[in-house]
């Protein structure tokens, strides 16, 4: 029995165009202590899975099948099982810092609040608590910081804030949505490490999203590569990295610079843009984009297939995928 | 901490010139109403018909009026009318529809539709005609025409609040607070009102003068404060007939009038550049 587990979640989003499927059927399941990354690239439908667990979509949405926590569906929960649920056992650390926090609250009071709303803290405890969250996220000299407005940190410190806010209740899932993105090159390691390592110590399950291979592949267990609102291909970090089966994520790859190639190499891109939500065609999402694609692919959808234990792609031509290399593919 | 942010704000209030000069002369008029509650220099109320007419004196600063009462304390007195006046139904105003806009940012579909609706509806009415018509239902005096004004305040702060609570809503501390397990009643009293006070605070200075103005509309048309009590806006309606035997009559309540409007507006004007120095930034 996994901590978290989802089952052919869909989510759709009313637009003036017509329905957005925004996620479809996305499947996976994630135990205590276990880190997942959720890779691809923008609108591919990552920021939407993450809002649809916490239960935060936008109000004309509808989200479909199951996301279960401890066994129990979150979707049943009404509203105020809800309030209780986010910020206790579900928390969540957003992409910008500079916005994420309120200007006029200071950021001891913005720490202490969830304290006081879950874990019925008094004032002066909730206090001691923050000053002790703030030490463990790494901002030097916690009681002179605890009565600072968001404005007078930097960004990398108000990401710590965000951080020890997500985990001040101690959840038993963190998503973390992009934390790194906003930040400095710098500053980013030192976050994704602190982040890591808070984890580990509370024994908590991590959902990390990311555009960023390189961010994924040091700070995940397993990954899930989401194209077009669904998981193209899924798997241990390591089996994903030792063979990258699908063809969008031989893309992805070989467009992350490299150290060490030539000057005057251009960044690989993988051509065209992602699909159109509204629109989606019949078969695969990537068809219109991808190198080997064929006529199977643009009329049916392909199923996601084991090809090793735990490791599954969607793809007609597995065969061919497997057999080329990634430079070749998008060059 | 906490010292050098009053001494900036001090400071920025010290270098908007219109805070300054509007914080004065609403001070001034608040100055005239407190002293007129122990003192004034003649009588607002004697009517002595012998003393009428009276050019300024010592005695009478700025003259008597047609029965003899001393322009000087019907203007003083006159002033705490139009205080009260203005308070309550700012106030009035200021609580519902702050609240009511709220609500509407909260809730957000058919309730915010039927509140903005109702909004609309009551702009569509010019104020003074639905002030008229309401005390034409309810009989004139000064319990009607704050009720009256301050009814038309209420759409006026609802728009403005539903307006700048959506805009808040939509920022991301708020889908932070969201994910941290707050409810929306919390949401709106910890994180929109904060962020919207500045804004409501100017708009009610603005509209303290605009009620002022309305409460005087009201006196001059008969329908607001009844005799004998003074009113800046009967004061003005007295003078009418005297245009031309006595102009000077009908000048004082204007220029009491003007002051306390152009005083409050310059008032609001400089508190939007002082609370929020974006917006002085851009002009």
């Amino acid at each position: 029995m996994s901590l978290l587990n989802v089952k052919n979640l869909s989510v759709i989003l009313a637009t003036n165009d017509g329905p957005a499927r925004a996620v479809r059927d996305l499947s996976f399941s994630l135990n205590k202590g276990e880190t997942l990354g959720i890779v691809g690239e923008s609108g591919c439908g990552k920021s939407m899975a993450a809002l649809a667990l916490m239960g935060l979509l936008p109000e004309l949405s509808e989200t479909r099948g199951e996301i279960l926590l401890d066994e129990e569906n979150l979707l049943d929960k009404t509203e105020a099982e809800m309030c209780r649920i986010r910020g206790n056992r579900l928390a969540m650390v957003f992409q910008e810092p500079m916005t994420s926090l309120n200007p006029v609250h200071t950021v001891g009071n913005q720490i202490m609040e969830p304290l006081q709303l879950h874990l019925g803290l008094s004032e002066s405890a909730a206090r001691e608590e923050a000053l002790h969250l703030m030490d463990r996220v790494g901002i030097p000299n916690p009681e002179a910081r605890i009565d600072n407005y968001p404005h007078q940190l930097s960004g990398g410190q108000r990401q710590r804030v965000m951080i020890a806010i997500a985990l001040s209740c101690k959840p038993d899932v963190l998503i973390a949505d992009e934390p790194t993105t906003a930040l400095d090159v710098t500053i980013q390691d030192q976050i994704l490490e602190l982040i890591q390592n808070l984890v580990q110590e509370d024994g908590m399950a991590l959902i990390l999203i990311s555009h960023d291979l390189g961010v994924i592949s040091e700070n995940t267990d397993n990954i899930l590569v989401m194209y077009g609102g669904a998981a193209v291909e899924k798997g241990g970090t390591e089996q994903i990295f030792n063979e990258l089966v699908h063809p969008y994520t031989q893309g992805l790859f070989a467009a992350m610079p490299k150290l060490g190639r030539a000057r005057t190499m251009r960044l690989v891109t993988i051509p065209g843009t992602v699909p159109d939500l509204i629109n989606l065609p019949a078969g695969c999402t990537f068809t219109d984009r991808c190198p080997i694609a064929t006529d199977i692919c643009r009329n049916t959808p392909p199923p996601l297939e084991e090809i090793e234990p735990r490791h599954a792609v969607a793809c007609h031509h597995l065969q061919e995928a497997r057999s080329r290399k990634t430079e070749e593919l998008f060059s | 901490m906490s010292d050098t942010r009053s001494l900036s704000f001090l400071s920025r209030c010290r270098r908007s010139r219109s805070f300054m000069v509007g914080g004065i002369m609403t001070a001034f008029l608040l100055v005239c109403a407190a002293i007129s509650l122990f003192w004034t220099p003649g009588s607002a109320y004697d009517i002595t018909i012998a003393n009428r007419f009276l050019p300024p004196s010592a005695d009478h600063w700025l003259g008597t009026d047609r029965f003899g009462r001393d322009i000087a304390s019907m203007l003083m007195t006159g002033t705490q009318n139009s205080i009260v006046v203005a308070v309550v139904a700012v106030s009035i105003g200021l609580s519902m529809g702050v609240s009511l806009g709220l609500l509407a940012a909260a809730r957000r579909g058919w309730t915010e539709e039927i509140i903005m609706r109702l909004s609309d509806f009551s702009f569509a009415f010019p104020a003074i005609l639905s002030a008229i018509m309401l005390t034409a239902i309810f009989g004139p005096g000064g319990v009607n025409s704050i009720l009256a004004i301050g009814l038309y305040n209420i759409p006026v702060f609802a728009r403005l609040t539903r307006g700048s609570a959506n805009a808040i809503w939509a920022r991301e501390f708020v889908m932070a607070a969201r994910a941290s397990g707050k409810g929306r009643l919390r949401i709106t009293f910890e994180h929109i009102l904060p962020n919207i006070l500045s804004i409501i605070i100017v708009q009610a200075t603005i509209l303290f003068a605009i009620a002022i103005l309305a409460e005087a509309a009201l006196s001059y048309l008969g329908l607001g404060t009844q005799p004998p009590e003074p009113s800046w806006g009967r004061m003005l309606n007295e003078a009418q007939t005297l245009m031309f035997l006595d102009p000077m009559q009908a000048v004082y309540p204007g220029l009491a009038i003007a002051t306390a409007v152009f005083g409050l507006n310059l008032l609001g004007d400089g508190l939007r550049d002082i609370l929020d120095p974006r917006l002085s930034r851009k002009r």
